[in-house]
């Protein structure tokens, strides 16, 4: 069934069309992702689904609402999808503990042993247990990124986006996270990556949708679009990266 | 064993030093040779360097330093929090706060726009003249009012830079959390955006430390007024000597402390 579905979605900044009529469908338990030049529409295209930003024209429905409905408050709707972005954004004042209980506390009232135990239970899981008590700027690259997607996980989302998690990471550390979103496809969890990691994304996605200028101008299994792109801005796209 | 780039730099560090106390030296030396061969040194030597004077009165200076002391203690925890409710109300966005937003605007306005002698003179003399009884026509009372009101609106606005220098991703990360704006600016914003303005904040209150010495037009006997009774006693200026190396001893390791932390600051960032 579609857990995620957007329908002509369109977004643009001032004059800037940046999403030009996007249909995509994300089904449970499914793995999507969004590949395509730098300045396609990737980042806007998942800040829209998160509601990060309104879009113009279309909708979006999550389990068959409508969430960009204008005027919808967005807090429910962001406790039910979590995002990790590129630069991590940690927040630096706060240990990594804190980082992760901060809006199970406040947003879903949760505290004490409860709370902390299953916290504990997300570090050791992705094999940060002995780094809850650490400072963003005493870890890893890699580890600050693990420890964003957990503070993502602890709302638990029903659907996890991507953006472009691995970019911002010294070539010996993409490992270790893309380890961690293998981790959560084994498990089941819905997802939608924006991604460099063709490697990754061949080997993993149920779809991959190729953003041209706005719009997704192909999109299929991973085989089809890796080795028998249809159109020629898709190869072009495909012989620059791989 | 030092390197051979260690031996080249210590040598560097040595004539260098060399040359600085050198130079300097030679300045020092220069002024006391020459500024007493001016013709009204003996003059301000009497009136303001006089020893005597100065070891009678010193002591009476410090315990009036204590009057500053006392009116910056209880001055400086007000203009901290007026100064914090101002920054989050002239930050508001909800359209039902907008009187508040464009009050706290107006207020930041209008004190950082006026001397603060000025407004020391038009609170600490207008207010008690509405003929109001004891305590409350106290120019201690008044004239602290008057420096809260100034200073609240400029640390307002140095919280406020804080606030913008937060970049705008660690606001996304809150709301994809789903938390609330309140929550976010309580939790993510503010700490870092305070944190950030520490040294900015020193300065300021440096700034109200010496300011507290404006009151003594209005009434307060603090070390400036103290320093006057001094001068018009026994007819010199040393008093006002004594009073200025008071206040340096307190001023300047503030703001080296504050420099220091300023570019710790700096280094952590880069
Ligand atoms: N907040 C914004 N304001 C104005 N233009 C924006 C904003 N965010 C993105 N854009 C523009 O939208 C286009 C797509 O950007 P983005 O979604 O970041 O692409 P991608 O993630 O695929 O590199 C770019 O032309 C970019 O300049
Ligand atoms: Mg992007």
């Amino acid at each position: 069934m579609a857990m995620l579905q957007l329908t002509g979605v369109r977004k643009a900044f001032g004059d800037n069309v940046v999403l030009d009529g996007i249909d995509l469908t994300v089904s449970a338990g499914q793995m999507v992702c969004l590949i395509g030049a730098s300045g396609s529409g990737k980042s806007t295209l998942l800040r829209c689904m998160n509601l990060l930003e309104p879009i113009d024209d279309g909708a979006i429905l999550l389990d068959g609402t409508d969430i960009s409905e204008p005027g919808r408050d967005p807090q429910p709707v962001r406790t039910r999808i979590g995002m990790v972005f590129q630069s991590y954004n940690l927040f630096p004042h706060m240990t990594a503990r804190a980082n992760v209980e901060l809006a199970p506390r406040r947003v879903r009232g949760q505290s004490g042993a409860a709370l902390s135990d299953r916290v504990a239970a997300l570090f050791a899981r992705f094999g940060l247990a002995d780094r809850m008590e650490h400072y963003p700027d005493q870890l890893s690259g890699g580890q600050q990124q693990r420890v964003a997607i957990i503070r993502a996980l602890a709302m638990a989302p029903e659907i996890m986006l991507f953006d472009e998690i691995t970019s911002a990471l010294d070539p010996e550390l993409v490992g270790e996270v893309l380890d961690v979103l293998r981790q959560l496809r084994a498990e089941g969890m819905t997802m939608v990556l924006a991604t460099h990691e063709m490697g990754f994304a061949r080997e993993l996605a149920d779809t991959v949708c190729f953003l041209d200028r706005g719009r997704i101008l192909e999109s299929g299994p991973p085989a089809r679009i890796f080795e028998t792109p249809q159109e020629p801005r898709t190869r072009a796209f495909l012989s620059r990266v791989l | 064993m030092p390197t051979r780039r260690e031996i080249f730099e210590a040598r560097q560090r040595r004539r260098a030093n060399l040359v600085a106390a050198g130079s300097t030296g030679l300045v020092v030396l220069a002024i006391v040779v020459l500024v007493p061969l001016a013709p009204g040194w003996e003059a301000v030597q009497r009136s303001f360097f006089n020893g005597e004077v100065f070891a009678r009165t010193f002591p009476g200076l410090l315990n009036a330093f204590l009057m500053d002391i006392a009116i910056f203690a209880w001055c400086a925890p007000l203009i901290a929090a007026a100064g914090l409710l101002l920054a989050i109300a002239r930050d508001l966005r909800a359209p039902a706060l907008t009187p508040v937003k464009l009050a706290a605007t107006a207020f930041i306005d209008i004190f950082r726009g006026l001397p603060v002698i000025l407004v020391i003179y038009l609170i600490g003399f207008g207010i008690p003249g509405l003929g109001l009884p004891r305590p409350w026509n106290s120019p201690y009372l008044w004239g602290s009012l008057a420096l809260i009101l100034v200073y609240s609106a400029y640390v307002a606005e140095v919280i406020r830079s804080g606030i913008e220098s937060i970049h705008d991703s660690q606001r996304a990360a809150a709301q994809s959390l789903g938390l609330s704006p309140r929550d976010t600016m309580r939790f993510v914003i503010l700490p870092q955006a305070v944190r950030r303005v520490v040294p900015a904040n020193m300065n300021l209150f440096i700034a109200l430390q010496k300011d507290v010495a404006l009151l003594s037009f209005i009434g307060p006997v603090e070390i400036f007024r103290q320093a006057g009774v001094y001068k018009s006693l026994l007819a010199n200026f040393t008093p006002y000597v004594g009073a200025a190396l008071i206040f340096l001893a307190i001023t300047i390791p503030a703001t080296r402390y504050a420099d220091h932390l300023m570019s710790r600051q700096k280094r952590a960032r880069s």
